[in-house]
């Protein structure tokens, strides 16, 4: 999908949901502003400075972190292997072959912690491909977590999890820093107008409009090519 | 909170830590001094295929990369030995880690085109530095001795100890340094650099959303892969006191991985497991038939991968957790 003439600024700690039709851009956008794809055109700023030429794993380290819509995780590492492995990076740690370890036990109590504020505590020693598929999600969202975000990215936190745990799963993320600034993409609305104070709405590779849930849930355009036909599904 | 913290410390400790039945592996590895005293040739050359077995293990077993040229790195590890000992001196230990730096240096460079292929380009990469170079060793032959060999390399002794015809100094010399090696290779693993090279076998896409620098992770595990196969043909030199042009052959290289896939990948006693195995059946099996003992190892290959696809060693930790 092409996503064009997007102009778009996420302000500090502010929730913002990323909502559109199937096939609207809205990957295409996550993709575009964390580097995996290349803009022909356009600039895209991190705070003051211009990220648009630097690798993904340089923008990881300037603070833009993104979780993904499908499962992109370790599986044969334990929880807490995959998320030790995102601090040791953001530490500067990785690189070292000489050392054991259990000398970076400072790096391995904090991703402990990070699982243990997304409700993984007693996961940590399992297996990522044997965690049940919720606490994958989860683990998703600690693994950027740990490379301490101020811009985090969520391509659907909770596709494919059942209504009952996407509630759990947006409840942990409506728990995060303040400070955090927050871009999701989400396709339940109750979702969307519950955790969102502002909300994107992309069609056709642009955004359509942007506002307040009360603004966007009035609006003529946004019924019409969004809202609904999702009412009248 | 307390808590989880000296559990998350624990469980890499509890990783590191040595198990019994390593420091078994490692004392029964003095067996051969005693049982088999006319087999510590054998050993010897065990402990060299061994090593390089362990240094294709770090590439293949825990950063995922395959190579079908890995054999370039051990040969240039021998012919620096060789030239070292031929023309300047014939310290070995000094020998080790000039061809380790060598071999490591040009593992390096190497690498730096290696790490941008994945799959079949990558094989096919690998596998054709490793035919250039065995060419160039070949006609350059001024230097290597080509097709003949490296002649006129005398290593007499190591620490004091004369090479003797029993092989007890080769074999003493190759399994000490196999073992600082594995030493070596088990820290690599248990550091935040092992963790992250498997992360990188895990989910090489992943990595970068975590601030990873993929490549550079890679160019480091190639160099000091490669400069642990270049111990492992200065081992050879120095054991065999001659360099052949087959250091440097595709044979060299597929055994070294039918050795590996055999044992265990990603598992560092695997490679060393499959050595022994592949090196005794190879000299008992040629012992019945000469001409076509491989048909032996094809049918081990052929087993191992659909009944044990996880090696032998991986065979047998299932097992082991089965019973558990």
């Amino acid at each position: 999908m092409v996503a064009q003439d997007i102009s778009l600024a996420l302000p500090k700690g502010v929730r913002h949901a990323l909502i559109g039709p199937n096939g609207a851009g809205k990957t295409t956008l996550i993709n575009l502003l964390t580097g995996m794809l290349q803009p022909d055109r356009g600039d895209i700023f991190l705070s003051e400075e211009r990220v648009t030429a630097l690798r993904p794993e340089a923008r990881v380290r300037r603070g833009l972190a993104r979780t993904f819509q499908i499962n992109t995780l370790f599986p044969k590492l334990t929880a807490l292997e995959s998320v030790t492995l995102a601090v040791l990076e953001r530490e500067g740690h990785a690189h070292n072959w000489w050392r054991g370890l259990p000398r970076f036990g400072a790096s391995a109590d904090e991703a402990a912690a990070i699982l243990a504020s997304l409700n993984l505590a007693g996961t940590e020693n399992r297996p990522t491909h044997e965690l049940p598929y919720g606490q994958q999600r989860l683990l998703e969202i600690a693994l950027a977590l740990a490379t301490r975000p101020r811009v985090l990215l969520l391509d659907e936190p909770a596709a494919g999890v059942p209504k009952d745990e996407s509630a759990g799963i947006f409840g942990a993320i409506a728990g995060l820093s303040s400070d955090l600034t927050i871009l999701f993409i989400e396709h339940d609305m109750d979702v969307v107008f519950r955790f969102a104070s502002r909300i994107l709405v992309m069609v056709g590779g642009s955004i359509l409009v942007e506002g307040t849930p009360e603004e966007i849930s009035r609006d003529a355009q946004v019924r019409e090519v969004y809202l609904g036909k999702a009412h009248r599904g | 909170m307390a808590n989880a913290s000296s559990t998350a410390a624990r469980y890499f400790e509890g990783q590191v830590r040595w198990r019994p039945l390593e420091i078994v592996f490692w004392l029964a590895a003095l067996l051969p001094f005693v049982v088999t005293p006319a087999y510590l040739s054998l050993a010897s050359q065990v402990a060299i295929t061994a090593l390089f077995a362990l240094s294709l293990d770090l590439l293949v077993g825990y950063a995922g990369l395959v190579s079908l040229g890995h054999a370039a790195f051990f040969g240039l590890g021998a012919y620096s030995a060789g030239l070292l000992a031929k023309h300047f001196w014939n310290e070995p230990l000094s020998g080790l880690i000039v061809a380790a730096a060598l071999a490591g240096i040009v593992g390096y460079l190497l690498s730096h085109i290696i790490v941008r292929f994945r799959h079949l380009t990558l094989i096919m990469l690998t596998l054709g530095i490793g035919l250039l170079l065995h060419e160039v060793a070949n006609s350059a032959t001024w230097l290597t001795g080509g097709a003949d060999g490296l002649q006129g390399v005398k290593v007499t002794s190591v620490l004091g100890f004369r090479f003797d015809l029993y092989g007890r100094t080769a074999y003493s010399y190759s399994l000490a340094t196999l073992f600082v090696c594995f030493l070596v290779a088990r820290r690599i693993v248990h550091s935040p650099f092992g963790l992250a090279l498997r992360g990188i076998r895990e989910n090489a896409l992943r990595m970068p959303a975590l601030g990873a620098p993929n490549q550079a992770h890679l160019r480091k595990a190639y160099a000091l892969s490669a400069a642990m196969a270049g111990v492992a043909g200065a081992l050879l030199t120095h054991t065999t006191s001659t360099v052949s042009l087959e250091v440097l052959s595709f044979g060299r290289s597929a055994d070294v991985l039918v050795i590996l896939i055999l044992g265990g990948a990603g598992r560092l006693y695997g490679g060393i497991l499959g050595a022994i195995i592949y090196m005794v059946a190879r000299d008992q099996f040629s012992g019945i038939n000469p001409q076509y003992w491989y048909f032996w190892i094809g049918l081990l290959l052929v087993a191992v991968v659909m009944f044990l696809p996880n090696g032998i060693l991986g065979g047998l930790s299932a097992l082991y957790k089965k019973s558990e």
